[in-house]
């Protein structure tokens, strides 16, 4: 296989897993209700609860395999590359709250994450 | 969800604003350490089981990579408390000033040339950061007051 061809399935990779991982993550912890105390006591309670859900393991599994991509790319390529092309996530990012978490993506928002993306892709570019 | 006028809605404010800091600070941290190690490692020699085996011992034999690790379980725990109470589709943006401060990082403590046009890019998404920034952290009601807020609306409806 090809250097670039490599690295385009890698970079497709990364956005879909880490995408789909961090909406999971975010639904589980939507489940858990908003922290009030930041006592350590408090947080491992919420970390506690957390990995006793479903929806967390799924995503720290899609997250993990994001996570083997992003070390596969950044032994490949420079983190002023890398990082800037994870940014393709924010399409998928405003798509996936609105439809699979209900959220109101707001005009303002939707203007700023083209922005982003806009941004990302000059820096591609670069 | 108020618009953030009242006491409560500028406690939610700052709350997500430091959560978000340390996201970036610990996110950009993590990216740079981790292109830092990873680069000394070097790419998987080819796509066996065996040989990425080698690529993840190799990896996870540097004590870079395990800063960076360290780095990025802090970001991810930052994350984690953020999101139970603010959107997922305002955390990601607003996390974003991380791809302004990880080619800053890269140029200065790694040595990477960023060229002008990918200022310019960078410079488009701090714009695109702030717009975001500018709008209230939740829009949604808590999974438990979800059936509340419906029937609520439902005898709004009726009326």
């Amino acid at each position: 296989m090809r250097g670039d061809v490599q690295i385009g399935l890698f970079v497709l990779l990364l956005v879909v897993a880490g995408t789909s991982g961090e909406m999971l993550v975010s639904r589980a912890m939507k489940e858990i209700g908003e922290v009030t105390s930041f006592r350590p006591g408090a947080i491992l309670r919420v970390v506690g609860r957390a990995l006793g859900s479903g929806w967390m393991w799924s995503g720290l599994l899609m997250m993990a395999l994001a996570f083997f991509s992003l070390l596969v790319l950044l032994s490949r390529a420079n983190v002023s590359f890398v990082v800037p092309v994870t940014a393709l996530s924010y399409v998928a990012a405003a798509v996936g709250g609105r439809w699979f978490l209900g959220e109101q993506v707001s005009v303002n928002r939707w203007v700023g994450v083209c922005l982003v993306c806009a941004g990302v892709a000059l820096v591609w570019a670069g | 969800m108020p618009s953030g006028e009242n006491p409560r809605g500028q406690q939610l404010r700052v709350k997500t604003g430091v959560l978000i800091l340390l996201m970036v600070v610990f996110g950009s941290a993590g990216d740079t350490l981790m292109g830092k190690g990873m680069r000394v490692v070097g790419p998987p020699a080819e796509w066996s089981a065996g040989a990425v085996g080698t690529f993840l011992r190799h990896a996870m034999a540097s004590l870079t990579v395990w800063t960076a690790f360290a780095c990025l379980l802090l970001f991810f725990l930052s994350y984690m408390l953020v999101l139970t109470w603010a959107d997922f589709s305002y955390v990601l943006p607003a996390s974003a000033a991380s791809y302004a401060v990880v080619p800053l990082l890269g140029h200065f403590f790694l040595g990477e040339t960023v060229t002008a046009i990918r200022w310019c890019g960078v410079v488009l998404i701090a714009l695109g950061v702030a717009l975001v920034g500018n709008t209230p952290p939740r829009t949604t009601e808590h999974v438990g007051d979800v059936a509340q807020t419906r029937v609520a609306a439902a005898a709004a409806k009726a009326d």
